[in-house]
């Protein structure tokens, strides 16, 4: 018998390069942005633009999540930024309250009488509720004074909903478009529901204020900016780690297996429902963290970031980018949301046709668009593919080779596969 | 010889159509045992009963030493408690590489968890290697098992069954598209599997089963029409008419 040495006995860096590199690369931009900054460095790059590559750091964290979720495991969900904004509504929540709190305390200080603890509870219910018109805390924001609390929230709520959620449509066997349609109506129901004013989250004003750290106030935003570009890259960081680590060994083939052919895994006795429900919750979890440090960047919440719509563009950034592979995510959701920023930020130059005047603030979409079918139908590898390219680990061409003894093998349509 | 499976009075109807019709069948151990039957004769639709894929209308499944019932059991139950099945087309997963499909098969704890945390010792990759052997893949362990001829595919598919150490292999059609020295290779390793495990294989090709040289169950419009030897079955009237005789 030939001997075959155990194949994964290199350490984990050594036998995923990429993911090494994806994080040499990380800490350079880390470092090369903080040199940059006006908090702690040269003050080239505005703490705007810091908080807009912080935010794009943890964008690229969902859309790892969505890879796992789509690229590596088949589950088409069009719900995921669901997680996102439930995440980053947990974190909300302790913001805005802690924060309130501390204006109420002081305004309350001046009183001859010194305020209960009932008038300190109402005067910041009706600071945060006075814009819907009510004055009382809603249920759900029992544990809002608590940091702990919400931060456990930031992790069980996305988690919860997605174990809920998959447990029921898994387990009724729901797969495909009629999964990716059941997603769209979970966050469209959750974002509907949120746009009431009586939801306790303040309906369609969301929650503001957010990029004041409570106590902090005399910080400046320069650099509470980089203590959050910081975070988000070190969750980026452990968060590809983390995946690069789920899809290496057996766990990463069964969940290929199971996009490829659902049926076939069941029946070498995997449970697949399982399976399925665990890559789900994970990413969720993943999205609602990546939530949880997007929105104190991005200063508001509201309901209309978890329309259906955010979940499709983080689709299309995976797509774009190359899903079934890590960087492709991560590659796809910077490219596409820088690119978007830019354009939509009134930065690119509008081209006058004479006749016409396009403005690539009304014609990005459009753009977006034709780039997500022409990758679709010309890349499907996406941006990731052109790594292949790079290191030349192009598939051999197979063209009129021989298909095998019976001809029955890949076919001459399938050679470049 | 004890009996392993015992389907008895099984019927099964497709929008009014019985494809199976009050079958009944038994294997014991360590058997070998083909199923023939023309086109639309419900041998598939058997496998899909035994294996939990179609629930049937009425009968019972018992299966094992404490004759446990498969038809409230679900699929990967039924394959962990070591039904093992081929399908007719070969279903391997082409991303993936030869070693990764087997690695994948071989009987271990299939929970999430215990897969998440798995390490192959040298014992796991020994059977692998061992495997890759006994069907002729050691050339290709880690190619790409989608670059692999047809007939390489339908091994690995056996071999994935093999690793998967089932008590019931059940084999649709393994024999198609494989060249002559394929189909005896095939054969052999048929064989050896159905010293120690039960092996049900369905097949179409008359020369194969005759090589197979083993109990022979005809069936016919969801019903068996008659068990035994080759040359018995093949002397039935019966048998004659709806199938050989054509």
């Amino acid at each position: 018998m030939t001997e075959v040495a155990l194949p994964r006995r290199q350490p984990f860096a050594l036998r995923f390069p990429s993911v090494m590199v994806f994080l040499a690369i990380l800490a350079l931009f880390t470092v090369g942005v903080t040199i940059l900054s006006e908090g702690f460095g040269i003050g080239v790059i505005s703490t705007s633009f810091v908080k807009t590559l912080g935010k794009t750091l943890c964008l690229c964290l969902v859309a790892l999540a969505m890879d796992l979720v789509w690229g590596y495991c088949g589950i088409l969900s069009l719900g995921h930024m669901a997680f996102f904004g439930l995440g980053g509504y947990a974190i909300g929540m302790w913001l805005m309250y802690a924060r309130t709190e501390i204006i109420v305390l002081e305004s309350l200080a001046a009183a001859p009488l010194p305020p209960t603890p009932q008038e300190v509870s109402d005067g910041i219910a009706t600071q945060i509720f006075g814009v819907v018109g009510a004055s009382e805390f809603p249920p759900i924001w029992a544990f809002a004074h608590s940091l702990p609390l919400q931060l456990a929230a930031v992790v069980i709520v996305p988690g919860l909903l997605a174990l809920v959620f998959g447990w029921l449509a898994f387990r009724s066997r729901v797969t495909g478009v009629y999964l990716s349609i059941l997603t769209q109506a979970m966050t469209l129901a959750l974002s509907l529901h949120l746009f009431q004013n009586d939801s306790g989250l303040r309906g369609n004003n969301g929650l503001s204020g957010l990029q004041n750290l409570p106590g902090l106030s005399e910080v400046p935003q320069s650099i509470v900016s980089m203590w959050f570009f910081w975070g988000s890259a070190l969750a980026l960081a452990l968060g590809y780690i983390l995946c690069a680590w789920v899809v290496s060994g057996k766990f990463g083939s069964v969940i290929r297996a199971i996009r490829d052919d659902e049926a076939r895994v069941r029946f070498l006795g995997y449970p697949v429902e399982t399976f399925k429900l665990v890559i789900f919750t994970l990413t969720a979890v993943i999205a609602g963290i990546a939530g949880a440090l997007y929105y104190p960047q991005a200063g508001i919440i509201n309901p209309a970031e978890i329309a259906p719509i955010a979940s499709i563009y983080l689709a299309v950034w995976v797509a774009i980018g190359g899903r079934g592979r890590l960087y492709g995510a991560v590659i796809g959701a910077a490219f596409v949301s820088l690119l978007s920023t830019w354009f939509t930020g009134g930065q690119a130059p509008d081209i006058n046709l004479g006749f016409y005047t396009i403005s690539w603030v009304d014609w990005w979409t459009v753009l977006l668009g034709l780039s997500f079918v022409g990758v679709t139908l010309f890349a499907p590898k996406g941006i990731g593919g052109l790594v292949d390219i790079l290191i030349d680990q192009k598939s051999p061409n197979r063209h009129g080779a021989d298909l095998g003894p019976d001809q029955g093998a890949l076919r001459e349509q399938e050679a470049d596969k | 010889m004890s009996t392993l499976l015992e389907v008895s009075g099984v019927s099964v109807s497709f929008d009014g159509f019985k494809a199976i019709n009050n079958l009944s069948f038994q294997i014991a151990d360590a058997e070998l045992r083909a199923v023939i039957g023309p086109n639309g004769a419900g041998k598939t639709t058997f496998m899909d009963i035994i294996t939990g894929k179609t629930k049937p209308d009425e009968g019972r499944v018992i299966y094992g030493d404490k004759g446990e019932s498969l038809l409230k059991m679900s699929e990967s139950k039924i394959a962990q408690a070591g039904v093992g099945r081929k399908f007719q087309r070969p279903t391997v997963f082409e991303d993936q590489s030869v070693f990764d499909n087997l690695m994948m098969a071989l009987k271990k704890t299939r929970g999430p968890l215990a897969v998440l945390f798995f390490k192959p010792s040298q014992e796991d990759v020994d059977k692998v290697t061992d495997l890759a052997e006994q069907i002729g893949l050691s050339g290709a362990l880690h190619r790409k098992s989608g670059e692999l001829s047809h007939g390489q595919k339908q091994w690995l598919e056996i071999g994935m069954l093999l690793a998967q150490d089932p008590r019931l292999l059940l084999v649709d059609e393994p024999a198609a598209g494989m060249t002559p020295t394929e189909r005896e290779h095939t054969t052999d390793i048929l064989r050896e599997a159905a010293k120690t495990r039960a092996v049900v294989v369905v097949e179409h090709d008359m020369e194969f089963v005759r090589r197979l040289n083993c109990k022979v169950t005809v069936l016919h419009e969801g019903s068996v029409l008659a068990e035994g030897s080759l040359d018995h079955v093949t002397k039935n009237e019966q048998v004659i008419e709806v199938y050989l005789g054509r």
